[in-house]
């Protein structure tokens, strides 16, 4: 086994109204940003876990996101590639 | 009639759940602890509002998978009564015994403030004691309420009347101003298709005396006890 960090983004799934994002684009606009045209806030996690090869590793988190991490009805996620912890 | 009301580490409204039931209804109600793996014979199970580990990743997420919720889903599947009001309401969705999903609620501030609700249909054992589109006025006190649900689970929703409970005006009629919070279709409380498990945002368990502003909850927890006393009478 080989202990690996994985990188999880989790986001409000597009399509669906994101009032944080919204007030984050307003901001933006409001500082002259003018060229944003989406803001989506959504969280950021990072996992240690061991696993035998970064693809296991990668799998095993994929079935964390589908049960715990993200909310199937209203997120969408994003695993980055594992590193050696 | 027994009531089971759920503690979970951050629940708020269990008290306020206790005194409802018992103070005002003269029921029998009795506090599970999410840890146990005892219902104590309860016919009613409560989730109540509440905190429950402190939203942490998303409301209700963490609950869902308390030792007790076990036994929740299994009340549930049987076919008894679950109420599940606010904080409840979000770990009812996360557990899949609600559809849908409670996100922050639009204008991103923490809302609490006395609404107005259209009793949607009274075919339900949750509703039985109002008649068809009464106005109650019953507190809500949420961040995360604004109901969601895809096109297809919203279309089931309202094609087979589950929507329970709905924000109106003080007329009866939806209005974007009477939606505190940016629900889809101002849903305000939803029943899962065997009927059994109610969810809201809004506290029935808060409006049950007329001196503290609204006794409009109380029938809800009247046509629950009438509804048990109608299966045991079968």
């Amino acid at each position: 086994m080989t202990r690996f960090r994985v990188a999880v983004e989790i986001v409000p799934r597009r399509g669906l109204l994101d009032p944080q994002g919204k007030a984050v684009s307003d901001a933006l606009h409001t500082l002259g940003f003018a060229t944003v045209s989406d803001v989506r806030v959504g969280r950021h996690l990072v996992l240690d876990t061991d696993a035998t090869d970064a693809d296991a590793a990668r799998a095993e988190v994929q079935r964390m996101c589908e049960q715990l991490l993200a909310n199937p009805v209203t997120e969408d996620f994003h695993i980055g590639l594992p590193e050696h912890a | 009639m027994k009531v089971g009301i759920i503690r979970f580490p951050g629940s708020n409204c269990d008290e306020d759940a206790y005194h409802a039931v018992v103070d005002h209804l003269g029921a029998e109600a009795v506090f599970c602890w999410h840890k146990d793996h005892d219902l104590q014979g309860a016919e009613l199970v409560i989730l109540p509002g509440g905190f429950s580990y402190g939203d942490y990743l998303r409301p209700g997420a963490i609950a869902r998978f308390s030792p007790i919720m076990r036994e929740v889903v299994e009340h549930a599947r049987r076919g008894a009564p679950v109420l599940a009001i606010c904080n409840g309401f979000q770990i009812a969705c996360e557990a899949g015994l609600l559809p849908g999903a409670l996100l922050r609620n639009d204008h991103l501030k923490f809302v609490c403030d006395q609404v107005h609700l259209r009793v949607e249909s009274i075919g339900t054992r949750f509703t039985s004691r109002y008649h068809v589109d009464q106005v109650i006025t019953v507190p809500v006190a949420h961040g995360d309420g604004r109901y969601t649900a895809d096109a297809d689970v919203m279309a089931r929703l309202e094609g087979e009347g589950h929507v329970v409970f709905r924000y109106v005006n003080a007329s009866g009629q939806v209005t974007d101003a009477a939606n505190p919070n940016g629900s889809m279709r101002n849903v305000a409380g939803i029943r899962n298709a065997a009927g059994n498990v109610l969810g809201m945002m809004p506290h029935p368990e808060r409006a049950v005396d007329v001196q503290l502003g609204s006794a409009d909850g109380l029938p809800l927890f009247h046509s629950i006890a009438d509804s048990l006393m109608s299966e045991a009478l079968v």
